[in-house]
């Protein structure tokens, strides 16, 4: 697999040399009260939600690491069985505040398979440019916490200004900045406003350019380089036993994309790269992130480049609500209204797995219906949740600040792994 | 590619280039009890004593990624429990899902942690939220309910307003 060169322009640092790994001996049999108990977080800031770690550890260094996690547990699978299948789409939404629209595209992906529809192309590409943006919003706001865990305050603010402009854009397209729910079973919710377009290209055009910003603010920082560098290890056989996906598995060398390999929602028609590292510490998970946000500028325009005429729902009365004009005119069409929102459509049963490649990892939504209007068992696989798993891993004989950098660095949301 | 087989033979005879079921098949014949290919994927049933053999052999196959472990609750039906597996394989960029039905009475499995440490978390949910256990798993414990919890919320006959 190609090792992908840290950053050219990165300037050489006089006297910077790059931390050994730390070797700790374990404490020997017998002698337990070397050792004792931390308990970081639930209400901790760098811990980025709720997540309560609970350390042993030797002076400054960890020696066992246990996360402790359901403090958000809400019950949303079992929420989603007492919903029409229509219905599950918002509560997606509230699974991940980063990436709603990621949740809804692979939620909105498994049913219409279940349905076997066909989507029109231009809702495909649609989903395409929104979720390259939520992946944008969503590293946005990683560098920024990640940058302010390290004690970098500055980039925070930088980051939420482009954040910020995202969201703006997510309520004019959605009506809503966080919990869009602009995807519905069988296309997108309304057509995009006019300006919607020349919006999301004036936001572009100055991405590049703002990337190059926060990489000057971090990328040569001698102190962030050396909290980051060498940090938080973990090999590429040890992310695949662990599940890890998304960017830590690439940073390790694993060279898979979901996007790329098992393209979904025609993003085989997009010609991008898939960055890739063989470091596997925390520097190469920051690298890759950045370049992975150039790349999603990429497809972006070629998103607004591309966007094809047409419509945006698809062919399928029976599931997809019509047009106001039409209720308001035809028979057929107002009959079909009434019966989706009350009594929903029927799915035919069977059962599906659908993945995608959201900013943490895969996503994955396993949909089984038994026939009836409401789905009979939704199961969210979520990247955090499994990634999560390799904490332990990574932070071993590291010292207890690392821990905050290998918790940035992984980028979980607690709402996403406790559902 | 066929449009739905819905039996052990026709999947078999339908799919016999398949690497997952070219590998049971040679390795472990006695294991997969049934098989569906429908709607583009995949589903191996598993006999329930032969499921870490299985994910053994399908790992050595190439099928190296553990994606998801979930259960589906078919109150009232017996065997009630379906407990599901999803794996990929980075190589083949294939997936394949794999059923073991359970008995309601003392619902357990045989842990696949040994075979791939991340089912550790996984089974650690099914086994919170539908009560079913899993034989050698390192630390079944609760992982989104607290400790003193009572019942299993996502299986089907579980109260939804409390007991009373």
């Amino acid at each position: 697999m190609p090792d992908t060169p840290d950053n050219p322009h990165m300037p050489e640092i006089p006297g910077f040399v790059e931390t050994a790994t730390l070797v700790v001996p374990r404490p020997e049999e017998g002698a337990k009260d070397r050792t004792m108990v931390l308990n970081m977080g639930p209400q901790h800031p760098s811990t980025h939600g709720v997540l309560r770690v609970v350390l042993e550890i030797d002076g400054e260094t960890v020696v066992r690491v246990v996360p402790d996690i359901g403090y958000l547990h809400t019950g949303i699978e079992k929420t989603c069985e007492a919903k029409f299948w229509q219905q599950v789409v918002p509560l997606t939404d509230r699974i991940d505040y980063l990436c709603p629209m990621t949740n809804n595209l692979c939620y909105c992906l498994a049913v219409e398979k279940l349905l076997q529809i066909e989507i029109p192309e231009r809702a495909q590409w649609m989903r395409v440019l929104l979720n390259e943006l939520t992946r944008l919003n969503s590293h946005l706001v990683w560098l920024g916490t990640h940058a302010m865990d390290i004690g970098a305050l500055t980039v925070f603010l930088y980051t939420f200004r482009e954040r910020e402009e995202i969201l703006r854009i997510f309520e004019h397209v959605s009506g809503q900045r966080m919990m869009t729910s602009y995807f519905r079973i069988g296309g997108l919710a309304l057509e995009p406003p006019l300006d919607f377009f020349d919006r999301v290209q004036a936001l572009i055009r100055v991405l590049p350019e703002r990337i190059d910003e926060y990489e000057n603010l971090l990328t040569g920082n001698p102190i962030f380089i050396n909290r980051l560098k060498g940090v938080g290890y973990l090999s590429a056989d040890d992310a695949i036993a662990l599940g890890v996906t998304g960017p830590p598995l690439r940073a390790s060398g694993v060279d898979w994309d979901l996007r790329r390999d098992m393209p979904y929602s025609s993003y085989d028609k997009f010609q991008f790269q898939v960055p890739v590292s063989n470091r596997g510490d925390v520097w190469a998970r920051y690298v890759l992130r950045l370049q992975e946000m150039r790349e999603s500028v990429k497809i972006c325009q070629q998103a607004l480049d591309g966007m094809p005429a047409g419509p945006i729902k698809a062919d399928a009365p029976k599931v997809v609500l019509p047009d106001r004009e039409k209720m308001k005119t035809q028979m057929e069409a107002l009959i079909y209204h009434f019966k989706i929102v009350t009594e929903g459509f029927q799915v035919p049963a069977g059962e599906v797995y659908q993945a995608v490649e959201s900013p943490r990892g895969e996503m994955g939504y396993y949909a089984v219906s038994d026939g009836t209007a409401k789905p009979y068992r939704v199961h969210m696989r979520n990247p955090s949740f499994a990634t999560l798993q390799a904490l332990e891993t990574m932070c071993v004989g590291r010292l207890i600040a690392d821990v905050v950098a290998v918790i940035g660095s992984i980028d979980i949301v607690l709402g996403e792994i406790d559902r | 590619m066929p449009e739905a087989l819905l039996n052990k033979d026709a999947v078999f005879e339908g799919l016999a280039q398949n690497v997952a079921i070219q590998a049971l098949r040679a390795e472990r014949p006695e294991a997969v009890t049934n098989a569906k290919y429908d709607r583009g994927e995949l589903t191996l049933v598993i006999a329930a004593d032969q499921v870490r053999a299985a994910c053994r052999t399908l790992r050595q196959a190439g099928y190296n990624f553990l994606e998801d472990v979930t259960c589906v609750d078919w109150f009232p039906v017996e065997p009630r429990f379906q407990v599901t597996y999803h794996i990929l394989s980075h190589k083949l960029k294939e997936r394949v899902r794999l059923h073991v039905m359970v008995e309601s009475i003392d619902p357990s499995v045989d842990s696949i942690t040994s075979v791939w440490p991340s089912a550790n978390y996984y089974e650690r949910e099914v086994w919170d939220l539908f009560g079913v256990r899993f034989h050698g798993h390192p630390g079944l414990r609760r992982i989104m309910l607290p400790e003193e919890w009572e019942g299993h919320p996502l299986r089907k006959d579980y109260p939804v307003e409390g007991y009373r």
